[in-house]
C-alpha cells in the first residue's frame, strides 16, 4: 500500500510543556481531508505512540482527536519536572521530530 | 452605562520575554482599544527563576513593553492590566514592575493615575497550618497530595490568581494593575467580567488573547492582536499586516500548551470549548461563538506553584570527534564518573551527562538508538551542597573525558576537545516541588490588593 509521511500531510507538528510535569504534542492539519484520512487510518493511537517513544502506555496522560481544530493531540508525563537537574529541553519543544516520519497509508 | 462591545489589545504573549513588535502594536493602539492587557509570566522557564527570585527576561525589554502600553493607555485614559509580573509573579517582581511604571511616568511627566498591585507569594507556614489542620493540598495532573517533606523542600511558592484581585482593583478605580502570578486568561477575562460581560465570553476571550499572535498565521510571535467581545461572541483580529486569524489558527491555539484542548481550568471554574463554533468573519478576523463556562461549586481551588532548592551547580562542555571514542562514548563517561567517585568517595553530589549528537535533546524519549553523528558535544552538570564540591565534581567529570582510557584509541594526547578548559558556575539547581491546589473561602485572602498614586 502507498504511504505518505505525516510531515507531508500535517500543517503543524509541535511539542511544548503543558504545565511543569507534562509535554503535549499537537499534529494539526490544514484541511479536514488530510485530518480525516490520518484519523481513519487508525495508525496514531496510544499504543503506537508508546512504542515510538519507547515508553509504557501509562506515561501517556491523554490522547485526543480534536475535530474543531483538525488536530490530533497527545500528552506524555515527564519522568522529572521540567528544568530539573540534567534537563535537555526545558520548554519541551523539540520532542516532536520522531512524529515527522510516521508513514500514513493513502488510497 | 455598560458597554455593548469591549475591545482588548494583547501586545505580547509574555511581556518582556522578547520585545513587543512596535508596528502592529501601534496599528492596534490607533484603533483605540478599551483595555491594554498583557500576561508577563510562565512556568515554562523552569523552576530556577521562581526559586532564586529573579527574572528570565531582560529588564530593558520589560521596560520597553511596559512603556509602550502605559503611554498609549494613559493617552486614552483606559485601563492597563499586567499579570504575572517579571516572569514568576513573586512579590519582588511586582515591586520591580511598579517601580518601572513609576520611572516611565516620571520620564514622560504623566498626569496622576491610580496604580493597583497585588502580591501572590504564599508563606510555607500558611500551608503548614492548613495541613496540620487536616486540609488537603491536592496535586494537579499526576501529582499526589502534598506531603510535609515536599513542603519543607520548597523554597518559594506563588498562588495563581484568577480574575478576583483584578476585578477588585478595577472596582477600586485602578488605572493600571500590576499583578502577581496569574492564570494567563484571567488577565483579560477580568476586564470583561468587570465590564459586565458573561463569564463564558470573558474567559474564552482571555484564552484566545493570552498568547497574542500565537493564535495567528503565519507563525510570528510578539505581534499584537485585538479581541472584540459582545455578549454573544468573540472576534479576534491580527494587527500585524502579514498575519491573519483563521479558523485553523484560532481553533488550533485552543490546544496550545495544555493536555486537553476542550477544557481550561481557572480559579472558580472551567472554560469548556468543546462546542465552540469558529467562522471566518473577515480576512484577518475569526469569530467564535458558544464557549461554555462551568462555575465550580464550593470553596475556590487556587493553584500553587512551588520551587525547591537542590544545590550549587556548575557546567562543563567537551567535544568528541574521534569515531572510535564516539562509538565507545558510554565507556568514556563511565570512566569519568568512576574518577569523580574515586576522588570524592564521601561527598553527596549529582553528575549529569547529556550527549548532543546522540540523545542530548530527547534523552529517554529518543527513538534513534544508533549514533550517526561524526562529532558529539557532552554537556556536564554537577550539583552539590557546596560550591567547592559542585565545582570539583564538574571539573573532574569534564576533564576525565579528556583522559578516558580506551584500549585502542589512536589519539593519545587527549580524547576530548575543549572550548574552554574550565567549568562555569551557573544558576543553582532547583526543581518544581509543587503543582497543587489549595482551597480558600475568599480568593482575595491570597491576593491582597494595594493602591498607590503615581504621576504629577
Amino acid at each position: 500500500m502507498k504511504t505518505v509521511k505525516l510531515v507531508d500531510l500535517a500543517k503543524t507538528i509541535r511539542s511544548k510543556n503543558a504545565g511543569t510535569d507534562r509535554i503535549t504534542f499537537d499534529i494539526i492539519f490544514r484541511d479536514p481531508a488530510n485530518y480525516e484520512m490520518v484519523k481513519k487510518s487508525g495508525i496514531l493511537n496510544r499504543t503506537f505512540i508508546a512504542n515510538l517513544y519507547g515508553i509504557p502506555e501509562s506515561r501517556i496522560a491523554d490522547f485526543v482527536e480534536f475535530d474543531p481544530g483538525y488536530a490530533i493531540k497527545f500528552t506524555i508525563n515527564r519522568l522529572r519536572p521540567s528544568g530539573s537537574f540534567g534537563e535537555g529541553d526545558v520548554f519541551g519543544c523539540q520532542q516532536y521530530p520522531p512524529l515527522l516520519d510516521i508513514e500514513i497509508p493513502v488510497e | 452605562m455598560s458597554k455593548d462591545t469591549l475591545r482588548i489589545i494583547s501586545p505580547n504573549g509574555h511581556l518582556g520575554f522578547a520585545p513587543t513588535k512596535e508596528e502592529s502594536f501601534y496599528l492596534g493602539a490607533a484603533t483605540r482599544p478599551d483595555y491594554y492587557c498583557c500576561d508577563s509570566g510562565s512556568d515554562d522557564i523552569g523552576p530556577v527563576p521562581l526559586g532564586m527570585d529573579k527574572c528570565a527576561s531582560h529588564p530593558d525589554w520589560q521596560y520597553h513593553d511596559l512603556e509602550l502600553m502605559l503611554l498609549k493607555a494613559r493617552e486614552q485614559n483606559v485601563p492597563m492590566i499586567i499579570g504575572s509580573a517579571g516572569d514568576t509573579g513573586t512579590n519582588s517582581r511586582v515591586d520591580l514592575y511598579v517601580d518601572m511604571i513609576r520611572q516611565i511616568a516620571k520620564k514622560h511627566s504623566l498626569k496622576k493615575f491610580k496604580l493597583a498591585y497585588f502580591y501572590s507569594e504564599v508563606d510555607k507556614e500558611y500551608l503548614r497550618a492548613k495541613m496540620l489542620n487536616g486540609e488537603k493540598i491536592e496535586g494537579l495532573n499526576s501529582r499526589t497530595e502534598l506531603t510535609m517533606e515536599e513542603l519543607n523542600a520548597t523554597t518559594r511558592i506563588v498562588a495563581v490568581a484568577g480574575v478576583h484581585p483584578f476585578v477588585k482593583a478595577l472596582e477600586m478605580g485602578a488605572d493600571v494593575i500590576i499583578g502577581g502570578r496569574t492564570s494567563d486568561a484571567c488577565v483579560f477575562a477580568s476586564a470583561a467580567i468587570y465590564e459586565g460581560f458573561p463569564e463564558n465570553i470573558a474567559y474564552y476571550a482571555g484564552k484566545v488573547l493570552e498568547c497574542a499572535s500565537f493564535c495567528c498565521e503565519p507563525y510570528g510571535a510578539k505581534e499584537s492582536v485585538i479581541g472584540t467581545l459582545t455578549r454573544e461572541d468573540v472576534k479576534v483580529t491580527a494587527m500585524a499586516p502579514f498575519q491573519r486569524c483563521t479558523i485553523a489558527s484560532v481553533a488550533g491555539h485552543a490546544m496550545y500548551e495544555r493536555t486537553n484542548p476542550y477544557y481550561e481550568y481557572v480559579a472558580g471554574g472551567c472554560l469548556d470549548m468543546s462546542e465552540c463554533q469558529y467562522e471566518q468573519y473577515d480576512e484577518r478576523t475569526c469569530r467564535i461563538t458558544n464557549p461554555k463556562f462551568i462555575p465550580m461549586d464550593g470553596r475556590i481551588k487556587v493553584k500553587l506553584e512551588g520551587s525547591g532548592y537542590v544545590g550549587k551547580r556548575f557546567l562543563g562542555m567537551a567535544g568528541i570527534r574521534d569515531p572510535y571514542t564516539i562509538k565507545n562514548i558510554d565507556k568514556v563517561l563511565d570512566w569519568a564518573r568512576s574518577q569523580v567517585a574515586e576522588r570524592l568517595p564521601n561527598e553527596k553530589y549529582e553528575l549529569s551527562y547529556r550527549i548532543f549528537g546522540k540523545n542530548g535533546v530527547m534523552g529517554d524519549l529518543e527513538p534513534v538508538k544508533e549514533t550517526k553523528s561524526h562529532e558529539l558535544l557532552i554537556v556536564v552538570e554537577g550539583v552539590a551542597d557546596s560550591e567547592k564540591i559542585a565545582e570539583e565534581v564538574t571539573l573532574i567529570g569534564t576533564r576525565q573525558i579528556f583522559y578516558a582510557r580506551l584500549p585502542e584509541v589512536k589519539g593519545t594526547a587527549g580524547t576530548a576537545a575543549f572550548i574552554l578548559d574550565e567549568v562555569t558556575r551557573i544558576s543553582d539547581a532547583y526543581t518544581w516541588t509543587m503543582d497543587h491546589t489549595v482551597e480558600v473561602d475568599d480568593p482575595l485572602e491570597l491576593f491582597p490588593v494595594s493602591m498607590i498614586t503615581i504621576g504629577e
